[in-house]
C-alpha cells in the first residue's frame, strides 16, 4: 500500500506540474480545479479503474468508464489521460491551441481518445453517466461507471433531476464524485448559493453517501474500495471529496482567484520550484 | 394532377408509435426513453413489450437527453419521446452539447409540434424547433406528412447513424402516403408533376399543398407540389430542379417563418436561383387556445392562403 501511495503521489506531482506548465502556455484555463483532482483522478486512471488506454473505444464495453461532468478542469484530465496511454504526452502541448484535440472544454469532436461525452456547459455529466450505466446493465456488463461533479455544479437543476432518478431507478454500478473545494468563479460557494446539508441531501434523495480527503491518496483508495463494494446493491453512490483548490501551489490555494486564471512567468517558476519533475516534463 | 386518394385518417404521432412497436421486434439495440408522456406519444406498446428497454424518466427532458446520450455508449439506439417544446426549447442545451456536439446517435422524437396541438395554447405550440435544431452541426430534421409517412420516418431514422429530430403531431390528418412508399431521408418527394409554380410543403401543410394544387388547377394554373419531409439536409437538387422549371416558389410550413423550412429554401435559392417566393406560415407570433382548424385559420396556414400565396408569387416571375 506504501509503495502504491508513493508511486501515485509521484504521478499526480508531474500531473499538476503539466497543469500549470499547459494553463501558462496559453495564457488561459482553469488550473484551480485541476491541481484540487490531481490525486483523484490519478487514483482513478493509475489504480482504481479497469480501463483500457491503448485500445480505446467509444462503446468501452467490460470497461469502467468515467465522466468528466466539470469539463473547465480538462487539464488535469487530459494530463492523466494522456500519462496513462491514451495518447502521446508531447500533445499536451497543443492544450487550447487551434487545430488541437485537447480543445477548452473535453469533446468527442476532434477524436481524442480517453474521452465520451462533450462537457463544460455544467451540470449534464451526471445524467449521461446514468445512461452509460443502464446500457452497461442491458449489456449484462459488470463494469463500473464513474463521474465526477463541481461543487458550484451541483446549482444547476439537471444534477437533481439525474440523483432523483438513480436512487429511483436503482442505478447501483454507479460511483459519483462532488470535488467540495468549497469555490466557484465568483468566490466562496456559501457566498454565491450555499448548497446547505451535502450530505443530508444526497442521502434524502436515496444515495449512499461517502466522504473522503481527495488530496489524501491513502483516503482515496480505502474510500473507493468501500465504494466499489457498495455497488450493485440498489443504490446509487455519492462520495463528497473535500479537496483544497490549487493544491499543491502554496499562492493558489485558499482562494477561488486561480479558478480561472494562469499563472505569469515568474508564478510558474515559483509553482513548478513547489512541485518537482517526477516522470519528466513533455 | 396526380391524384391521391385518401386512404384514412389518422395522427402522425400514432405513424411514429407504431413504428416504434416495430423497431422493438426487428432491432434490440433499440430503446425508448419518455417524459411522463407515454399515451401522447405512443409509446404504450414498446413500454409493455420490451419494459427493459423503456426508460421511463419522469418530467424532467434534461435528464432524458442525457440518459439517452450515454445509452448510445454501450452500442443502443434510444428514441426519446415528449412533446416538441419539451424536446428543443427546453433542453436545447443539452441537445447541443450531450447529443449533436458529441456525435450521440440519439433519435429525438416529437409530438404536438406546432399550432395543430390546440386547445392547451401558446405553452405548448412550439413553432421555433424546426429553426433551433437545423440550426444544430450534424443534426438531420424530418417533419413528415401522414401517418404512414411518419411509420416510414421512424423505422428508417433508426438506420441512420447520427442524431435526428422527428416532428409529429397530434391532430388526425389524412393518410395519402402509399404505405409501401420508401423513406429515405433527405430525398424530397415530387408529390404532382406542374410548370407554373413551386410548391415546397412540409408536415400537416402537404395535404394542404396537394387540395391547393387541386384549386389552382382549376384557375388554369399548373402547381408542382413536392413533399420537404426532410428539412435537413435540404434535397437541394429536388429544389433546383423544379424551381428552374416554374420560376417561382410558394413553401408552406406549421412554423415560424423565421428559422422554418421557407428560409432554408429561401437561403439555396438566394445564392444558386434567385426566385420570387411566398411563405405560408407563422409571421413572428406565438399561437393561442382553439380547435386546429380555427388556429390554422386564423394563422393563415389553410389550403386557402397557399392558393392566395401561388397567386401572388405569379405575379412577381
Amino acid at each position: 500500500m506504501h509503495e502504491k501511495v508513493n508511486q501515485l503521489e509521484n504521478f499526480a506531482q508531474q500531473v499538476r506540474r503539466d497543469i500549470v506548465r499547459m494553463v501558462h502556455a496559453v495564457q488561459s484555463g482553469h488550473p484551480g480545479g485541476s491541481l484540487g483532482c490531481a490525486d483523484f483522478i490519478t487514483s482513478l486512471y493509475q489504480d482504481i479503474m479497469n480501463h483500457n488506454p491503448n485500445n480505446f473505444t467509444m462503446d468501452g464495453k467490460n470497461e469502467d468508464l468515467f465522466f468528466l461532468s466539470n469539463g473547465h478542469i480538462s487539464p488535469v484530465f487530459y494530463s492523466v489521460l494522456a500519462r496513462t496511454g491514451y495518447f502521446p504526452v508531447e500533445e499536451l502541448k497543443t492544450f487550447r491551441k487551434i487545430n488541437t484535440r485537447l480543445q477548452g472544454h473535453p469533446t468527442t469532436h476532434e477524436g481524442l481518445p480517453g474521452v465520451r461525452i462533450a462537457s463544460g456547459s455544467l451540470g449534464q455529466g451526471m445524467s449521461v453517466a446514468i445512461g452509460a450505466a443502464l446500457a452497461k446493465k442491458l449489456n449484462n456488463d459488470k463494469s463500473l461507471v464513474y463521474c465526477l461533479h463541481g461543487d458550484g455544479e451541483l446549482q444547476e437543476g439537471q444534477i437533481w433531476e439525474a440523483a432523483m432518478y438513480a436512487a429511483g431507478n436503482k442505478v447501483d454500478n454507479l460511483i459519483a464524485t462532488v470535488d467540495y473545494n468549497h469555490k466557484q468563479i465568483d468566490g466562496d460557494i456559501d457566498d454565491v448559493l450555499p448548497l446547505g446539508d451535502l450530505r443530508a441531501k444526497f442521502e434524502a434523495f436515496g444515495w449512499f453517501v461517502l466522504e473522503m480527503n481527495g488530496n489524501d491518496i491513502k483516503d482515496i483508495l480505502q474510500v473507493m474500495a468501500i465504494a466499489k463494494a457498495k455497488t450493485r446493491q440498489g443504490m446509487p453512490i455519492m462520495i463528497i471529496m473535500k479537496t483544497e483548490m490549487g493544491q499543491g501551489v502554496d499562492f493558489m490555494m485558499g482562494t477561488h482567484k486561480w479558478h480561472g486564471s494562469p499563472p505569469n512567468d515568474e508564478q510558474l517558476a515559483n509553482a513548478l520550484s513547489q512541485i518537482p519533475e517526477t516522470l519528466g516534463d513533455y | 394532377m396526380k391524384e391521391y386518394p385518401v386512404l384514412g385518417k389518422k395522427d402522425t404521432r400514432s405513424g411514429f408509435g407504431d413504428g416504434l412497436t416495430e423497431l422493438g421486434k426487428t432491432n434490440e439495440k433499440v430503446v425508448a426513453l419518455c417524459a411522463d408522456l407515454i399515451g401522447s406519444l405512443k409509446m404504450g406498446d414498446f413500454q409493455k413489450n420490451h419494459p427493459d428497454r423503456f426508460f421511463q424518466v419522469g418530467i424532467a427532458e434534461a435528464n432524458m437527453m442525457g440518459i439517452a446520450a450515454g445509452l448510445t455508449i454501450g452500442g443502443y439506439i434510444p428514441f426519446t419521446g415528449t412533446f416538441a417544446n419539451f424536446s428543443t426549447s427546453r433542453v436545447y442545451d443539452q441537445i447541443r452539447q450531450s447529443i449533436a456536439y458529441s456525435g450521440k446517435n440519439v433519435k429525438v422524437c416529437a409530438s404536438h409540434a406546432g399550432l395543430t396541438l390546440g386547445e392547451d395554447g401558446a405553452t405548448h405550440q412550439v413553432l421555433e424547433d424546426i429553426g433551433m435544431m437545423k440550426m444544430l452541426p450534424h443534426m438531420t430534421v424530418i417533419n413528415p406528412c401522414d401517418y404512414n409517412q411518419t411509420k416510414a420516418a421512424t423505422l428508417a431514422i433508426s438506420k441512420h447513424e447520427g442524431p435526428v429530430y422527428l416532428r409529429f403531431g397530434r391532430p388526425s390528418v389524412p393518410i395519402f402516403i402509399p404505405e409501401d412508399m420508401p423513406f429515405e431521408i433527405g430525398k424530397a418527394i415530387v408529390l404532382s408533376e406542374g410548370t407554373d409554380v413551386s410548391i415546397f410543403a412540409t408536415g400537416h401543410m402537404v395535404w394542404k399543398a396537394l387540395e391547393a394544387a387541386k384549386v389552382l388547377e382549376e384557375k388554369g394554373i399548373s402547381a408542382e407540389v413536392i413533399n420537404i419531409h426532410t428539412i435537413k439536409p435540404l434535397d437541394e437538387k429536388a429544389v433546383l430542379d423544379s424551381v428552374s422549371k416554374t420560376k417561382c416558389v410558394v413553401t408552406a410550413e406549421e412554423h415560424q417563418l423565421a428559422g422554418g423550412l421557407g428560409e432554408s429554401i429561401a437561403q439555396l435559392l438566394s445564392k444558386s436561383l434567385p426566385s420570387p417566393m411566398e411563405y405560408v406560415a407563422v409571421n413572428d407570433t406565438f399561437g393561442e387556445s382553439g380547435t386546429p382548424d380555427q388556429l390554422m385559420e386564423k394563422y393563415g396556414l389553410t389550403s386557402e392562403n397557399i392558393v392566395i400565396a401561388a397567386q401572388n408569387v405569379l405575379k412577381r416571375k
